[in-house]
């Protein structure tokens, strides 16, 4: 494709692309909301669950089995089937059931469980002998998770961030089906329904550099941050 | 310093339970260096963790100057084990944090004000001198050198007590006797009491006032390290003091040694010096008494608190009723005699 037909191709097109852009606001948007909202409620949940262990900090079996239970059927539900059964929820939360905003709170839901696994996870991946030390030298447990298990597991959240972002990328794509637009929605609608190849290449390619980024993105930051 | 009171420590596993500490009484006075020693298994891992409560005893006292920690609330437990420093066999730094950042951390956790700390923890590095490394990650450190920094954060909070629970297990061993130099240094520079663990005896005879020797969960002798160094009491002592010397018998001999003897062989016996054997040229005299040949194989002879003490392997050459007749008179001098075997 030389430069004279790509340009020929933007002029034609613009209605094509102000869509495209809007799309990718849109899941963006849906991604970063969901992944942050995701985080302030997986980590908290994340931590619960590594130190109500049998033989964590703050032993606790039946607390650890109810969470555990409730992230379990969390995980379980298919994406597509939550996105419709918590309409009534979600209207009760940003007041309508359809929309970008409306699609946020079924991704936000999705994304609790699942961030809470993989940092108990990446806690997990925190050697039990530093927690020991750190209460051998007089520390708090509140201390001891802030100051030893979060900083010593970071690199192993960061990598659990990436994952989530790019899970919430895919489930984006179900958005559609409650109005919420984003990529996805656009290669279903235009690429799939009304067979638009091109359309859906242009999705596709801009879903796949996305994603990349994402993942080179955090691949740094754990770089950054990992010192073991 | 430490008391240690009717101390009993029971496992469940599963059904069963396992006693780890069986009925153990021990007393640590102030600035002593006091070294428990056991195999792997004996309990005395166990027996640390319970003086910081990081394992609760199932019966006993634990007293750490003055204060009886099993009374004490979960917070006054706390602010009190701030007082007791402890380090590990595998160091237990925070990878995500520097060198200056770890030995830090004991004062960040008592509030302590930045430049407080800064000054502290400049001090600390000097002492264990590692000031050059004070940006460096625990990664990028050596053993040896990982084990000063513990030991400048185990110092950071002015304890008075120092619990070392295998310190130098991963270490070799120049690197050991380096950390060793250290622990005696801050011995005496700051009074500190210290209790460690280990199973090597060379770690206890380099640098322990006192050891007690733990076997089964059970402490089976205790004392200063001169006198269980003089009058084992105990096999389990006796082991531990033989470990140190370590005396093998060369290989080709233990190919020709047998049982029984025959014409032709001549007994290799072992002897065993402690502080009970007379301090007098013994050997020559019995060569000479007994009219016998003897040939020393290997030898290893130590001072520890200023007793004497030894191990010798030698093979003896004369008739058989003067050979039996030499060992008698080595036992008279309260020499240990053991015949490994004869060689043919």
């Amino acid at each position: 494709m030389s430069l004279d037909m790509l340009l020929e191709w933007w002029v034609n097109n613009d209605r094509l692309i102000d869509l495209l852009i809007t799309a990718l606001g849109q899941t963006l948007a849906m991604v970063a909301i969901a992944g942050l909202i995701g985080f302030i409620f997986g980590i908290p949940l994340g931590v619960l669950l590594h130190l109500t262990k049998e033989t964590g900090l703050l032993a606790n079996k039946a607390t650890n089995k109810v969470l555990g239970t409730l992230i379990n059927i969390g995980r379980s539900i298919p994406f597509i089937i939550l996105l419709v059964a918590i309409i009534p929820f979600t209207r009760i939360i940003v007041g309508s059931s359809i929309g970008t905003a409306a699609a946020i709170v079924p991704l936000t839901i999705a994304a609790i469980p699942f961030i809470a696994r993989l940092v108990e996870g990446a806690l997990l991946e925190v050697p039990a002998g530093l927690v020991e030390a750190a209460q051998a030298m007089g520390a708090k447990p509140r201390q001891i998770i802030l100051k030893v298990l979060l900083p010593e597991a970071l690199p192993g959240i960061i990598n659990s961030a990436t994952i989530t972002l790019v899970t919430l990328v895919g489930y984006s794509a179900m958005a559609g089906t409650v109005g919420g637009g984003g990529l996805g929605d656009v290669g279903i609608r235009y690429g799939y329904q009304r067979f638009d190849a091109v359309v859906m290449m242009i999705t596709i390619v801009i879903l796949v550099v996305l994603v990349q980024a994402i993942q080179s993105l955090g691949d740094y930051l754990v770089k950054r941050v990992d010192h073991r | 310093m430490i008391e240690i009171r009717s101390l009993n420590k029971v496992f469940h596993q599963g059904k069963r339970a396992i006693k780890a500490l069986d009925d153990i009484n021990l007393s640590v006075s102030e600035g002593a260096i006091y070294g428990v020693i056991g195999s792997s298994g004996a309990g005395k891992s166990t027996l640390i963790r319970c003086v910081n409560l990081l394992e609760r005893p199932t019966e006993g006292s634990v007293v750490v100057d003055g204060v009886d920690l099993n009374t004490l609330s979960s917070n006054q437990l706390t602010l009190t084990r701030r007082k007791i420093g402890m380090i590990f066999q595998h160091f237990n730094l925070l990878a995500s944090r520097n060198v200056f950042d770890n030995i830090g951390l004991p004062l960040e956790l008592a509030g302590v004000s930045k430049q407080a700390i800064k000054t502290k923890v400049d001090s600390l590095l000097e002492l264990v001198g590692l000031s050059d490394k004070k940006e460096s990650y625990p990664t990028n450190l050596s053993g040896g050198q990982k084990q000063r920094v513990a030991i400048a954060r185990a110092l950071a909070s002015d304890p008075k007590v120092l619990l070392c629970d295998e310190a130098t297990s991963a270490l070799d061993p120049a690197t050991t006797q380096s950390i060793l130099e250290l622990l005696r240094k801050i011995n005496k520079e700051f009074n500190l009491t210290i209790l460690l663990i280990t199973h090597e005896m060379a770690v206890v005879k380099s640098i322990c006032s006192h050891v007690a020797i733990i076997g089964d969960g059970k402490l089976v002798e205790q004392g200063a390290v001169g006198d269980i160094f003089a009058h084992p009491k105990t096999e389990l002592a006796r082991q531990f003091i033989r470990s140190t010397l370590d005396l093998s018998i060369p290989a080709d001999y233990s190919a020709r040694l047998s049982d029984t003897e025959t014409e032709n062989s001549h007994p290799l016996v072992r002897l065993e010096f402690t502080g009970a054997s007379v301090d007098a040229p013994i050997i020559s005299q019995v060569a000479r008494e007994f009219n016998l040949d003897i040939s020393i194989l290997s030898s290893n002879m130590d001072y520890v608190g200023g007793i004497k003490f030894g191990l010798m392997l030698a093979e003896f050459f004369g008739t058989p009723e003067s050979t039996e007749q030499a060992i008698i008179f080595l036992k008279e001098n309260k020499i240990e005699v053991e015949v490994l075997g004869y060689v043919a």
